[in-house]
Protein backbone atom coordinates (compact mmCIF):
# COMPACT_ATOMS: atom_id res chain seq x y z
CA UNK A 1 0.00 0.00 0.00
CA UNK A 2 1.07 3.49 -0.85
CA UNK A 3 1.15 6.77 1.91
CA UNK A 4 -1.81 7.31 3.64
CA UNK A 5 -2.92 9.55 5.46
CA UNK A 6 -5.23 9.32 8.74
CA UNK A 7 -6.91 11.55 10.72
CA UNK A 8 -9.27 10.94 13.45
CA UNK A 9 -11.64 14.17 13.90
CA UNK A 10 -13.68 14.94 17.01
CA UNK A 11 -16.68 16.42 14.92
CA UNK A 12 -18.84 15.81 11.96
CA UNK A 13 -17.96 19.11 10.48
CA UNK A 14 -14.16 18.49 10.72
CA UNK A 15 -14.54 15.10 9.08
CA UNK A 16 -17.24 16.35 6.20
CA UNK A 17 -14.29 19.24 5.79
CA UNK A 18 -11.58 16.46 5.54
CA UNK A 19 -13.40 14.14 3.00
CA UNK A 20 -14.39 17.25 0.90
CA UNK A 21 -10.61 18.55 0.90
CA UNK A 22 -9.53 15.17 -0.38
CA UNK A 23 -10.42 15.47 -3.75
CA UNK A 24 -12.10 12.73 -3.96
CA UNK A 25 -9.33 10.28 -2.46
CA UNK A 26 -10.91 10.82 1.01
CA UNK A 27 -12.59 7.13 2.56
CA UNK A 28 -14.25 7.17 5.78
CA UNK A 29 -13.15 4.38 8.34
CA UNK A 30 -15.81 3.02 10.70
CA UNK A 31 -15.40 -0.48 11.30
CA UNK A 32 -12.90 -1.36 8.60
CA UNK A 33 -14.08 -4.53 7.91
CA UNK A 34 -14.96 -3.55 3.75
CA UNK A 35 -12.63 -1.12 3.42
CA UNK A 36 -9.64 -2.62 4.52
CA UNK A 37 -10.11 -5.43 2.38
CA UNK A 38 -10.60 -3.42 -0.69
CA UNK A 39 -7.19 -1.32 0.11
CA UNK A 40 -5.33 -4.92 0.31
CA UNK A 41 -6.97 -6.08 -2.47
CA UNK A 42 -5.91 -3.11 -4.53
CA UNK A 43 -9.72 -1.98 -5.47
CA UNK A 44 -9.04 1.22 -3.34
CA UNK A 45 -5.94 3.57 -2.48
CA UNK A 46 -7.39 6.17 -0.38
CA UNK A 47 -4.95 9.25 0.26
CA UNK A 48 -6.78 9.84 3.03
CA UNK A 49 -8.46 7.55 5.60
CA UNK A 50 -10.82 9.57 7.86
CA UNK A 51 -11.52 7.31 11.04
CA UNK A 52 -15.04 8.66 12.63
CA UNK A 53 -15.38 6.78 15.46
CA UNK A 54 -13.56 9.61 17.34
CA UNK A 55 -17.15 11.58 16.65
CA UNK A 56 -19.84 11.13 19.93
CA UNK A 57 -23.10 11.21 17.39
CA UNK A 58 -21.72 8.34 15.16
CA UNK A 59 -20.35 6.18 17.88
CA UNK A 60 -24.02 6.14 20.00
CA UNK A 61 -27.35 4.50 20.14
CA UNK A 62 -29.50 7.49 21.60
CA UNK A 63 -33.30 6.88 21.87
CA UNK A 64 -35.49 10.19 20.53
CA UNK A 65 -39.49 10.39 20.91
CA UNK A 66 -39.58 7.01 20.94
CA UNK A 67 -37.51 6.06 17.95
CA UNK A 68 -33.96 5.25 17.66
CA UNK A 69 -30.65 6.56 16.18
CA UNK A 70 -28.07 4.16 15.88
CA UNK A 71 -24.83 5.75 15.20
CA UNK A 72 -22.95 5.44 11.27
CA UNK A 73 -19.63 3.70 13.09
CA UNK A 74 -21.63 1.77 16.12
CA UNK A 75 -20.74 -1.77 15.35
CA UNK A 76 -22.73 -5.07 15.48
CA UNK A 77 -22.25 -6.21 18.81
CA UNK A 78 -22.54 -3.15 20.10
CA UNK A 79 -26.36 -3.02 18.95
CA UNK A 80 -26.50 -6.37 20.08
CA UNK A 81 -26.29 -5.84 23.01
CA UNK A 82 -28.10 -3.00 23.32
CA UNK A 83 -30.94 -2.93 26.34
CA UNK A 84 -34.16 -1.92 24.16
CA UNK A 85 -33.23 -1.92 20.81
CA UNK A 86 -32.99 -5.78 19.96
CA UNK A 87 -36.53 -5.59 21.66
CA UNK A 88 -37.80 -3.12 19.53
CA UNK A 89 -36.06 -4.36 16.39
CA UNK A 90 -35.49 -7.53 16.59
CA UNK A 91 -35.34 -8.51 12.80
CA UNK A 92 -32.89 -5.00 12.05
CA UNK A 93 -31.27 -6.32 15.06
CA UNK A 94 -30.32 -9.83 13.64
CA UNK A 95 -30.18 -8.84 10.32
CA UNK A 96 -26.54 -6.61 11.57
CA UNK A 97 -25.79 -9.37 13.72
CA UNK A 98 -25.48 -12.01 10.87
CA UNK A 99 -22.74 -9.71 9.12
CA UNK A 100 -19.20 -11.83 9.42
CA UNK A 101 -18.29 -13.58 12.31
CA UNK A 102 -17.96 -12.27 16.09
CA UNK A 103 -14.84 -10.64 15.21
CA UNK A 104 -15.88 -8.94 12.21
CA UNK A 105 -18.79 -7.67 14.86
CA UNK A 106 -16.99 -6.38 17.00
CA UNK A 107 -15.66 -3.63 14.41
CA UNK A 108 -18.57 -3.71 11.66
CA UNK A 109 -20.93 -0.86 11.30
CA UNK A 110 -24.62 -0.91 10.05
CA UNK A 111 -23.77 2.71 8.41
CA UNK A 112 -20.94 0.96 6.76
CA UNK A 113 -22.94 -2.32 5.72
CA UNK A 114 -25.18 0.24 4.15
CA UNK A 115 -22.08 2.67 2.41
CA UNK A 116 -20.37 -0.56 0.81
CA UNK A 117 -23.62 -0.70 -0.84
CA UNK A 118 -23.71 -4.47 -1.79
CA UNK A 119 -27.13 -5.61 -3.14
CA UNK A 120 -26.66 -8.33 -0.86
CA UNK A 121 -26.07 -6.75 2.10
CA UNK A 122 -28.01 -8.49 5.59
CA UNK A 123 -28.75 -5.07 7.34
CA UNK A 124 -30.65 -3.51 4.03
CA UNK A 125 -33.78 -5.04 3.45
CA UNK A 126 -34.59 -5.26 7.32
CA UNK A 127 -33.74 -1.89 7.71
CA UNK A 128 -36.01 -1.02 4.52
CA UNK A 129 -38.78 -2.95 5.84
CA UNK A 130 -38.61 -0.68 9.04
CA UNK A 131 -38.92 2.32 7.11
CA UNK A 132 -35.34 3.36 8.49
CA UNK A 133 -34.12 6.63 7.33
CA UNK A 134 -30.34 7.43 6.57
CA UNK A 135 -29.22 11.36 8.34
CA UNK A 136 -26.39 12.21 6.02
CA UNK A 137 -24.08 15.29 6.00
CA UNK A 138 -22.04 17.04 3.50
CA UNK A 139 -20.98 20.48 2.81
CA UNK A 140 -23.77 21.83 1.82
CA UNK A 141 -25.80 20.35 5.39
CA UNK A 142 -27.42 17.62 6.84
CA UNK A 143 -30.46 16.02 4.82
CA UNK A 144 -32.22 12.84 5.26
CA UNK A 145 -33.45 9.87 2.91
CA UNK A 146 -35.42 6.70 3.00
CA UNK A 147 -32.93 3.72 3.05
CA UNK A 148 -34.26 2.27 0.29
CA UNK A 149 -33.51 5.28 -1.77
CA UNK A 150 -29.64 5.20 -0.59
CA UNK A 151 -28.04 3.05 -3.29
CA UNK A 152 -27.94 3.31 -6.72
CA UNK A 153 -25.99 0.19 -8.17
CA UNK A 154 -24.11 -2.28 -6.58
CA UNK A 155 -20.98 -0.75 -5.19
CA UNK A 156 -22.93 2.83 -5.40
CA UNK A 157 -24.34 5.45 -3.48
CA UNK A 158 -26.61 8.75 -4.02
CA UNK A 159 -24.18 9.88 -1.65
CA UNK A 160 -22.61 14.00 -3.35
CA UNK A 161 -18.94 14.11 -3.02
CA UNK A 162 -18.13 14.94 0.36
CA UNK A 163 -21.31 13.64 2.17
CA UNK A 164 -21.07 10.90 5.17
CA UNK A 165 -23.25 9.03 6.78
CA UNK A 166 -23.67 10.23 10.14
CA UNK A 167 -26.63 7.50 11.44
CA UNK A 168 -30.06 5.37 10.72
CA UNK A 169 -33.22 6.43 12.04
CA UNK A 170 -35.79 3.99 13.04
CA UNK A 171 -39.37 5.20 13.94
CA UNK A 172 -41.52 4.76 16.87
CA UNK A 173 -42.73 1.14 16.92
CA UNK A 174 -46.85 1.38 17.19
CA UNK A 175 -48.23 -1.70 19.86
CA UNK A 176 -48.50 -5.25 18.47
CA UNK A 177 -45.39 -4.16 15.85
CA UNK A 178 -42.37 -6.68 15.27
CA UNK A 179 -39.80 -7.25 12.79
CA UNK A 180 -37.78 -10.36 11.30
CA UNK A 181 -34.95 -10.95 8.62
CA UNK A 182 -34.19 -14.15 6.94
CA UNK A 183 -31.72 -15.23 4.74
CA UNK A 184 -30.79 -18.25 2.18
CA UNK A 185 -27.34 -19.31 2.84
CA UNK A 186 -25.94 -22.29 1.46
CA UNK A 187 -24.04 -22.92 4.88
CA UNK A 188 -25.30 -22.01 8.63
CA UNK A 189 -22.78 -18.86 8.74
CA UNK A 190 -20.43 -16.54 8.02
CA UNK A 191 -22.17 -16.40 4.31
CA UNK A 192 -22.88 -13.73 1.75
CA UNK A 193 -27.27 -13.85 1.29
CA UNK A 194 -28.22 -15.88 -1.79
CA UNK A 195 -31.61 -14.08 -0.77
CA UNK A 196 -32.69 -11.73 2.26
CA UNK A 197 -36.05 -10.78 3.44
CA UNK A 198 -36.95 -8.09 5.67
CA UNK A 199 -40.71 -7.88 7.07
CA UNK A 200 -41.81 -5.58 9.17
CA UNK A 201 -45.94 -4.84 10.47
CA UNK A 202 -48.23 -4.66 12.82
CA UNK A 203 -51.32 -6.50 14.25
CA UNK A 204 -53.87 -5.26 15.71
CA UNK A 205 -56.75 -7.70 16.94
CA UNK A 206 -55.51 -10.32 14.40
CA UNK A 207 -55.38 -8.13 11.62
CA UNK A 208 -52.47 -6.79 9.73
CA UNK A 209 -52.72 -2.92 9.80
CA UNK A 210 -49.20 -2.16 8.21
CA UNK A 211 -46.89 -4.14 6.67
CA UNK A 212 -43.40 -3.42 4.95
CA UNK A 213 -41.07 -5.87 3.05
CA UNK A 214 -37.49 -5.29 2.45
CA UNK A 215 -35.44 -7.58 -0.52
CA UNK A 216 -31.92 -8.42 -0.63
CA UNK A 217 -29.83 -9.71 -3.38
CA UNK A 218 -32.75 -10.01 -6.39
CA UNK A 219 -31.89 -7.00 -7.92
CA UNK A 220 -28.91 -4.52 -8.48
CA UNK A 221 -30.25 -2.13 -5.08
CA UNK A 222 -31.60 -3.47 -2.30
CA UNK A 223 -35.61 -3.07 -2.86
CA UNK A 224 -38.49 -2.07 -1.05
CA UNK A 225 -41.87 -4.29 -2.43
CA UNK A 226 -44.58 -2.07 -1.82
CA UNK A 227 -46.94 -4.69 -3.82
CA UNK A 228 -46.29 -7.34 -0.70
CA UNK A 229 -46.31 -5.02 1.97
CA UNK A 230 -50.06 -4.31 0.94
CA UNK A 231 -50.70 -7.68 0.41
CA UNK A 232 -50.48 -8.31 3.99
CA UNK A 233 -52.34 -5.12 5.31
CA UNK A 234 -55.97 -6.07 6.02
CA UNK A 235 -55.77 -9.85 6.31
CA UNK A 236 -55.10 -12.00 9.39
CA UNK A 237 -51.71 -13.40 7.52
CA UNK A 238 -53.68 -16.38 6.12
CA UNK A 239 -52.11 -18.31 3.37
CA UNK A 240 -54.18 -16.70 0.67
CA UNK A 241 -52.21 -13.23 1.64
CA UNK A 242 -48.86 -14.74 2.26
CA UNK A 243 -49.14 -16.32 -1.21
CA UNK A 244 -50.47 -13.28 -2.88
CA UNK A 245 -47.37 -11.08 -0.83
CA UNK A 246 -44.82 -13.92 -2.03
CA UNK A 247 -46.32 -13.40 -5.71
CA UNK A 248 -45.23 -9.74 -5.24
CA UNK A 249 -41.97 -10.40 -4.41
CA UNK A 250 -41.28 -12.58 -7.32
CA UNK A 251 -42.65 -10.32 -9.60
CA UNK A 252 -39.71 -7.84 -7.60
CA UNK A 253 -36.83 -9.81 -8.37
CA UNK A 254 -34.60 -8.59 -11.30
CA UNK A 255 -31.47 -10.87 -9.65
CA UNK A 256 -28.71 -11.99 -11.90
CA UNK A 257 -27.30 -15.97 -12.30
CA UNK A 258 -23.94 -16.88 -10.58
CA UNK A 259 -22.46 -18.76 -8.38
CA UNK A 260 -24.32 -18.71 -5.43
CA UNK A 261 -28.00 -18.86 -7.16
CA UNK A 262 -29.54 -18.93 -10.46
CA UNK A 263 -32.35 -16.30 -11.44
CA UNK A 264 -35.03 -18.74 -11.25
CA UNK A 265 -33.82 -20.07 -7.67
CA UNK A 266 -33.48 -16.79 -6.49
CA UNK A 267 -36.90 -15.25 -7.09
CA UNK A 268 -38.45 -18.54 -5.53
CA UNK A 269 -36.77 -18.11 -2.77
CA UNK A 270 -37.80 -14.62 -2.27
CA UNK A 271 -41.06 -15.85 -2.20
CA UNK A 272 -40.34 -18.86 0.56
CA UNK A 273 -38.46 -15.97 2.66
CA UNK A 274 -41.10 -13.51 2.48
CA UNK A 275 -43.82 -16.17 3.43
CA UNK A 276 -41.63 -17.52 6.48
CA UNK A 277 -40.47 -13.67 7.81
CA UNK A 278 -43.50 -12.58 7.92
CA UNK A 279 -44.97 -15.39 10.12
CA UNK A 280 -41.94 -14.84 12.79
CA UNK A 281 -42.63 -10.97 12.73
CA UNK A 282 -46.66 -12.04 13.35
CA UNK A 283 -45.52 -14.40 16.03
CA UNK A 284 -42.98 -11.91 17.77
CA UNK A 285 -45.98 -9.23 17.56
CA UNK A 286 -47.83 -11.35 19.17
CA UNK A 287 -45.67 -11.54 22.16
CA UNK B 1 5.96 10.80 4.21
CA UNK B 2 5.62 11.28 8.65
CA UNK B 3 4.84 8.57 10.99
CA UNK B 4 1.83 8.28 13.26
CA UNK B 5 2.57 8.38 16.62
CA UNK B 6 0.32 6.17 18.70
CA UNK B 7 -0.11 5.49 22.49
CA UNK B 8 -1.21 2.51 23.27
CA UNK B 9 -2.17 -0.54 26.28
CA UNK B 10 -0.84 -3.96 24.86
CA UNK B 11 -1.17 -7.02 27.77
CA UNK B 12 -1.36 -3.96 30.62
CA UNK B 13 1.81 -2.31 29.48
CA UNK B 14 1.90 1.12 28.01
CA UNK B 15 3.86 1.16 24.57
CA UNK B 16 4.30 3.68 21.75
CA UNK B 17 4.87 3.30 18.41
CA UNK B 18 5.60 4.91 15.06
CA UNK B 19 3.35 3.69 12.10
CA UNK B 20 2.52 4.17 8.29
CA UNK B 21 -1.12 5.54 7.84
CA UNK B 22 -1.65 2.32 5.89
CA UNK B 23 0.02 -0.41 8.39
CA UNK B 24 -2.47 -2.49 10.28
CA UNK B 25 -2.65 -3.25 13.94
CA UNK B 26 -1.50 -6.87 13.27
CA UNK B 27 1.26 -5.34 11.30
CA UNK B 28 2.85 -3.43 13.90
CA UNK B 29 2.30 -5.90 16.81
CA UNK B 30 4.44 -8.61 14.39
CA UNK B 31 6.80 -6.50 12.44
CA UNK B 32 7.43 -3.19 14.90
CA UNK B 33 6.94 -4.71 18.53
CA UNK B 34 7.72 -8.29 17.49
CA UNK B 35 4.78 -9.79 19.02
CA UNK B 36 4.24 -12.42 16.56
CA UNK B 37 2.01 -14.48 18.39
CA UNK B 38 -0.85 -13.35 16.29
CA UNK B 39 -0.56 -14.97 12.60
CA UNK B 40 -1.68 -13.63 9.62
CA UNK B 41 -3.87 -16.26 7.71
CA UNK B 42 -6.13 -14.82 5.03
CA UNK B 43 -5.58 -10.98 5.84
CA UNK B 44 -9.37 -10.73 4.74
CA UNK B 45 -11.10 -11.10 8.33
CA UNK B 46 -12.06 -14.85 7.31
CA UNK B 47 -9.73 -16.81 9.45
CA UNK B 48 -9.59 -15.38 12.97
CA UNK B 49 -6.05 -16.25 13.15
CA UNK B 50 -5.22 -12.46 14.11
CA UNK B 51 -8.20 -12.36 16.43
CA UNK B 52 -6.99 -10.04 18.91
CA UNK B 53 -9.08 -8.18 22.09
CA UNK B 54 -9.46 -4.26 21.60
CA UNK B 55 -11.25 -2.92 24.64
CA UNK B 56 -12.70 -5.64 25.37
CA UNK B 57 -13.90 -6.99 22.08
CA UNK B 58 -12.85 -9.39 20.01
CA UNK B 59 -11.87 -8.25 16.67
CA UNK B 60 -9.55 -9.26 13.65
CA UNK B 61 -6.18 -7.52 13.85
CA UNK B 62 -5.49 -7.63 10.03
CA UNK B 63 -8.91 -5.02 9.63
CA UNK B 64 -7.89 -2.77 12.15
CA UNK B 65 -5.29 0.14 11.22
CA UNK B 66 -1.90 0.83 13.96
CA UNK B 67 -3.30 4.22 13.91
CA UNK B 68 -6.73 3.39 15.41
CA UNK B 69 -4.93 1.83 18.80
CA UNK B 70 -4.49 5.22 20.29
CA UNK B 71 -5.70 5.06 23.30
CA UNK B 72 -7.44 1.66 23.27
CA UNK B 73 -6.73 -1.58 25.88
CA UNK B 74 -5.37 -4.34 23.22
CA UNK B 75 -4.50 -7.91 24.78
CA UNK B 76 -3.08 -10.32 22.63
CA UNK B 77 -1.95 -14.45 23.10
CA UNK B 78 1.10 -13.03 24.28
CA UNK B 79 -0.80 -11.65 27.53
CA UNK B 80 -2.34 -15.18 28.41
CA UNK B 81 -0.05 -16.47 29.72
CA UNK B 82 0.99 -15.90 33.54
CA UNK B 83 4.97 -16.50 33.20
CA UNK B 84 5.49 -19.64 32.99
CA UNK B 85 1.96 -20.57 33.50
CA UNK B 86 -0.25 -21.55 31.27
CA UNK B 87 -4.01 -20.36 30.74
CA UNK B 88 -5.92 -23.71 31.44
CA UNK B 89 -7.18 -23.20 27.87
CA UNK B 90 -3.78 -23.57 26.56
CA UNK B 91 -2.58 -26.44 28.72
CA UNK B 92 -6.24 -28.09 27.39
CA UNK B 93 -5.33 -27.62 24.00
CA UNK B 94 -1.72 -29.43 24.48
CA UNK B 95 -3.04 -32.21 26.59
CA UNK B 96 -6.14 -33.06 23.81
CA UNK B 97 -3.73 -32.03 21.07
CA UNK B 98 -6.53 -29.84 20.17
CA UNK B 99 -3.78 -28.27 17.67
CA UNK B 100 -1.57 -29.51 14.57
CA UNK B 101 0.13 -26.81 12.52
CA UNK B 102 -0.65 -24.24 15.06
CA UNK B 103 -1.01 -20.93 12.65
CA UNK B 104 -4.84 -20.80 13.92
CA UNK B 105 -4.18 -21.88 17.85
CA UNK B 106 -3.66 -18.22 19.12
CA UNK B 107 -6.65 -17.10 17.33
CA UNK B 108 -9.09 -19.80 19.08
CA UNK B 109 -7.46 -19.53 22.39
CA UNK B 110 -8.30 -15.61 22.14
CA UNK B 111 -11.79 -16.23 20.92
CA UNK B 112 -11.97 -18.97 23.21
CA UNK B 113 -10.95 -17.00 26.30
CA UNK B 114 -13.41 -14.01 25.51
CA UNK B 115 -16.65 -16.54 25.10
CA UNK B 116 -15.87 -18.08 28.63
CA UNK B 117 -15.37 -14.66 30.05
CA UNK B 118 -18.84 -13.86 28.72
CA UNK B 119 -20.56 -17.46 29.32
CA UNK B 120 -19.19 -19.29 31.34
CA UNK B 121 -21.52 -22.63 30.38
CA UNK B 122 -21.51 -22.35 26.57
CA UNK B 123 -23.60 -25.16 25.10
CA UNK B 124 -21.28 -26.79 22.09
CA UNK B 125 -23.64 -24.81 19.29
CA UNK B 126 -23.11 -21.85 21.22
CA UNK B 127 -19.46 -22.22 21.05
CA UNK B 128 -19.23 -23.53 17.63
CA UNK B 129 -21.06 -20.72 16.56
CA UNK B 130 -18.92 -18.39 18.70
CA UNK B 131 -15.93 -19.96 16.69
CA UNK B 132 -17.06 -19.71 13.16
CA UNK B 133 -14.80 -16.85 12.26
CA UNK B 134 -11.57 -19.19 13.52
CA UNK B 135 -10.53 -21.36 10.63
CA UNK B 136 -8.45 -24.67 11.10
CA UNK B 137 -7.15 -26.75 8.56
CA UNK B 138 -5.70 -29.59 10.69
CA UNK B 139 -7.86 -30.82 13.39
CA UNK B 140 -11.39 -30.76 11.71
CA UNK B 141 -12.28 -28.42 14.64
CA UNK B 142 -13.62 -31.36 17.00
CA UNK B 143 -10.41 -31.52 19.25
CA UNK B 144 -10.70 -27.75 19.97
CA UNK B 145 -14.34 -27.98 20.86
CA UNK B 146 -13.65 -30.64 23.10
CA UNK B 147 -11.16 -28.86 24.70
CA UNK B 148 -12.73 -25.56 25.08
CA UNK B 149 -16.06 -27.34 26.62
CA UNK B 150 -13.92 -28.99 29.61
CA UNK B 151 -12.10 -25.86 30.35
CA UNK B 152 -15.41 -24.64 30.37
CA UNK B 153 -16.21 -27.51 32.93
CA UNK B 154 -13.30 -26.95 34.77
CA UNK B 155 -13.61 -23.32 35.47
CA UNK B 156 -17.00 -23.87 36.61
CA UNK B 157 -15.74 -26.00 39.30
Amino acid sequence: MQDIQYAAPKTIDEAVALVAGANGSGRILAGGTDLLVQMRSGMLSPGLIVDVKKIGELTRISEEGGGFVIGAAVSGAQIGEHARLPKAWPGVVEAINLIGSKQIQGRASAGGNLCNASPAADSVPALIAAGAIVVVQGPKGRREMPVEKFHAGPGRSNLTPGEIVVGLKLPPRAAGSADAYLRLIPRTEMDIAVVGCGVSLTLQNGKCTAARVGLGAVAPTPLLVEEAGKALVGTTLDEAALGKAAAACRAACKPIDDKRGTIAYRTKIAGVLLQRAAKIAADRAKG
Amino acid sequence: MSKIHVTTTINNEPVEFLCDGSQTILDVLRDTLGLTGSKEGCGSGDCGACTIMVDGRMICGCLMLGAEAEGKRVETIEGMAQGDHLHPLQQKFIELAALQCGICTPGFLVASKALLERNPKPSEHELRYWLAGNLCRCTGYDKIIQAVMEVAADLRK
